[in-house]
């Protein structure tokens, strides 16, 4: 089976290479062999070749080495012949190779499979799983994002005002830095003023700030480095996303999606926070960065300037099409791909046509932002679907061949396996309930529309399921190596939708539609579905009382974790669902779960607890359930949420005793 | 017409009549005049003042007892997108209005103040766009949310468009609580 520990050293990246980077100093005791760039650690799962592997190989022993000295004696004799996770590592070409005992951006790697190679904590004694310690934030909103661990820190980037926390990693605070956003975003971020994270790179640290500002923060002593305004809260940007950082680059994307924003993704050079490319969603090729390297795989894709033809007149310049979700990267084939979000308003009569190119993904190159193809999922997106939700880096065998591939559980309901060098569907499977479209024309790639339940100004359309947050709305799946499956927090819920007219007036919301929101069928509103994208089935399937809304994070010790809006921080077998071990926390749970380890060779699971976000809002924002349109008609599906949980906003760190 | 026929339109316009005129009759004004030109219209915004107590002036609402005015309101909630963040006022990108917590204060002006100077946790400033006399009848329109002062028959009843709540008649009369800090001022 393909290791993803191996792939780092095959692939390295250009980034290494820059001049300019800092070296980061690491203590001695440390197993890691970090270099000029710490954090590179390469995509998915790919096989290793030739003189890379042996010296890997050779590297990983010497890494096993150093590892075993500050372990207990039951971990070291847990070996069997895999060698323990690598620390550092060094390529042949001499490049720095991450090491997954590090947690150096929300996705764990470049791929996005959140999987951690530590196998310490695993099936078999994850039952002992203890608190170390505990640390406040202070911030009482829903808290997305993911606690990093480099070089003996830990760091934690709150919502709204986007605090910045340094922590060791006995609990004590090293340092706070606030970049005081207006406070005045806070009235234009949709749902809620999360944020879903922070990345380090080369001794420094980037994130997006609510007021859609960009900050690059000196690691060591948290000192801001620069920082750059990207959008504007007076049309109603703002940014929640967590920036991808590669070759030089930080690339950063708006949200507003509900305010008739024109979606945008920025890269800002790394070293000084200029802009070098910005390509939007919406309106001429020039703009999108669409040139002769493109090359969509579906004819419908092709031809001049579809991002203004399939609108009518004007209505692309505030036609949405936002970046707020996770971007992933595959280095040997240089590109990034990068989800768009839905068309605005959502009532799509105010839009004929395709509405290119929101609600779904483009493959781009990272130095130029060019588009090399791109896939819309949901074409005149007509529920709020998007096409926002990561697209995982991983390779399969299918049918027999080896593919290069993308898994992406859309917000429609389907679990689309694409082939990432051309965009094309090779599969799209339904993975929860739902009645909107009855498949996906693998021939055309477009999804077929159920005409009975097409929404229309003034008309109640009744029981359409899934519901505007989808299937699956932000939460980040994790896919195992070991496992080949896919472990996919989501949400099972219907709604009543009716179309009304929406009008603009920038910096307000730009919607045009009254929506209710309840469970689906079975009456519980979260699943946790552990996804075989050969099978094209569920291996298993868990069932909560409310959406899963945080990440998941799937480990070598075969153990699956994820939280829940009740309060529950959970470890399940990663072949069988079944829950080994639960924490209460003192408030819900909607972010994403990190596992590290620390220079005492010791492996943690980190994970903020804060309910909120859009389906938690309720709570966090202290709503009135007796208007069941609230928070976009959420609120009518989470009424009971407040008898289960209240704000909050700490950091849990976990150990084996 | 033939004979019946007059009759039973006698009789019905007579019925018609007798209706209306049970109703009390609400009084319109045609043009309302802004909290600024009444004199001594004091609203305090906290219930601490310095010196000895001074009486409260509230300003008066040109709409609270006009129905058409706070159905205009109804109408214009929706069109200058205050839905959009309040929803139909259980909240969502803003907070709720339907409730008894008030950020701000809920006497007619705190609220005229909110919507003309915006507030600055999100609110928008709507002074200049909006004229003042509809952000009166919005005024109006917010309070009948919670049953503040408007009376049942003047407030809203049930809507063309799906039901998400109940109507505003249906409301009971709240008791304005001052709320703590907004929610999102929540920070360390
Ligand atoms: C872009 C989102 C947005 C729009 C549009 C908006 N509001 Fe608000 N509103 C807010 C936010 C956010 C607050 C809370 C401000 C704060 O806490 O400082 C608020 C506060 C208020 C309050 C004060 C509530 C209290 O408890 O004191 C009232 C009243 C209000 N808005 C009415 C309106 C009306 C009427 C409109 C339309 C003319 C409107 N809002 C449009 C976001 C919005």
């Amino acid at each position: 089976m393909d290791d993803p520990r191996r792939t780092a050293a095959d692939l390295g990246t250009d980034h290494c290479r820059r001049p300019e980077r800092e070296t980061v100093a690491h203590p001695t005791n440390q197993p890691v062999n970090n270099q000029a760039a710490p954090s590179i650690d390469g995509g998915g799962p790919r096989p290793s070749r030739g003189a890379a592997s042996k010296l890997l190989r050779a590297g990983v022993l010497a890494a096993a080495l150093l590892a075993a000295c500050g372990r207990p004696a039951r971990e070291r004799a847990s070996g069997d012949t895999k060698p323990p996770s690598p620390s550092g590592l060094v390529a042949s070409n001499g490049r720095a190779v991450a090491t997954d005992g590090q947690w150096v951006r929300p996705t764990g790697d470049y791929a996005g499979t959140r999987f951690s190679g530590l196998d310490q904590i695993n099936a078999s004694n994850v039952r002992g799983l203890r608190l170390a310690w505990t640390f406040s934030t202070g911030v009482l909103r829903g808290q997305e994002a993911a606690p990093l661990y480099v070089d003996g820190t830990i760091y934690v980037v709150t919502p709204f005002p986007n605090l910045l926390y340094a922590i060791g990693l006995d609990g004590t605070l090293k340092w706070t830095y606030r970049p005081q956003p207006m406070t005045a975003a806070q009235g234009v971020a949709c749902c809620d003023v999360v944020n879903r994270g922070v990345v380090y790179d080369a001794g420094r640290l980037f994130y997006n700030t609510l007021d859609a500002q960009t900050v690059a923060v000196d690691a060591a002593t948290g000192r801001e480095v620069w920082r750059a305004r990207v959008g504007d809260i007076n049309i109603g940007e703002t940014v929640t996303m967590a920036p991808l950082v590669v070759r030089g680059k930080v690339i950063v994307g708006n949200s507003g999606g509900e305010m008739g924003v024109r979606g945008w993704l920025t890269a800002l050079d790394e070293a000084t926070g200029k802009v070098a490319w910005r390509a939007y969603a919406t309106g001429p090729d020039a703009d999108v960065l669409i040139g002769p390297g493109f090359h969509p795989f579906y004819p419908q894709d092709r031809g001049r300037d579809l991002g203004v033809k399939t609108w009518p007149g004007d209505a692309w310049k505030i036609g949405g099409g936002t970046a707020w979700g996770f971007l992933t990267y595959d280095p040997e084939l240089n590109l990034l791909f990068a989800g768009v979000a839905n068309p605005g308003p959502w009532n799509a009569e105010a839009r004929p046509g395709d509405n290119k190119w929101t609600a779904g993904v483009f493959a781009r190159n990272p130095d130029d932002g060019q588009a090399a193809w791109y896939y819309q999922y949901n074409p005149h997106d007509l529920w709020d679907y998007d096409g926002i939700n990561e697209n995982v880096v991983v390779d399969l065998t299918l049918g027999g061949r080896a593919r290069k591939t993308l898994l992406h559980p859309d917000r429609n309901g389907y679990l689309y396996v694409m082939d990432r060098t051309s965009g094309e569907v090779i599969s799209a499977t339904p993975f929860v309930h739902l009645n909107s479209t009855l498949g996906v024309d693998l021939r055309t790639g477009r999804p077929t529309e159920n005409q009975a339940l097409h929404p229309s100004t003034g008309k109640v359309v009744r029981g359409i399921c899934p519901a505007a947050p989808g299937a699956k709305d932000w939460q980040p799946s994790s896919w195992s190596p070991r496992t080949q499956l896919l472990y996919i927090p989501h949400q099972n819920l219907c709604m009543d939708y009716e179309g009304v007219e929406a009008n603009y007036i920038a910096g307000t919301p730009y919607v045009g539609a009254n929506v209710k929101m309840f469970a689906g069928p079975g009456g519980y509103r979260g699943l946790f579905t552990a996804w075989d994208p050969v099978k094209r089935r569920p291996a298993w399937q868990l069932t909560e009382r409310f959406p899963v809304w945080s990440g998941a994070l799937a480990t070598a010790g075969d153990v699956v974790f994820y939280g829940t809006m009740d309060g529950f921080f959970k470890a399940v077998d990663a072949r069988t669902g079944r829950l080994l071990w639960q924490f209460k926390t003192g408030s819900g749970i909607i972010s994403q779960p990190t596992t590290f380890r620390g220079p005492d060779g010791r492996q943690y699971v980190a994970v903020l607890d804060g309910v909120g976000g859009w389906s938690g809002a309720i709570v966090a924002a202290g709503l009135d359930a007796r208007d069941s349109s609230s928070a976009l008609g959420m609120i009518n599906a989470m009424k009971d949420l407040p008898q289960y949980t209240t704000k909050g906003g700490s950091l849990y760190v976990f150990a084996l005793p | 017409m033939t004979r019946p026929i007059r009759v039973l339109a006698l009789a019905l316009s007579t019925a018609v009549l007798a209706t209306t005129s049970a109703c009390k009759r609400e009084t319109r004004e045609f043009r309302g005049y802004p909290p600024s030109a009444n004199p001594g219209s004091v609203v305090q915004d906290v219930p601490l003042a310095p010196g000895p107590r001074q009486p409260e002036v509230t300003a008066r609402s040109p709409y609270e007892h006009n129905a058409y005015a706070v159905s205009e309101g109804k109408r214009l909630f929706g069109w200058y997108n205050c839905s959009g963040c309040h929803s139909h006022g259980g909240g969502g990108m803003g907070p709720p209005l339907m409730d008894d917590e008030w950020i701000y204060g809920s006497q007619p002006e705190n609220i005229f103040e909110t919507i003309a100077e915006g507030r600055p946790n999100g609110m928008p400033a709507f002074g200049g766009r909006i004229g003042n006399d509809d952000i009166w009848k919005l005024v109006a329109y917010v309070r009948s949310l919670s049953a503040l002062d408007v009376p049942q028959d003047v407030r809203g009843g049930r809507d063309d468009h799906m039901q998400y709540k109940q109507p505003e008649q249906e409301e009971n009369p709240t008791r304005p609580k001052r709320s703590t800090l907004p929610p999102a001022a929540t920070q360390p």
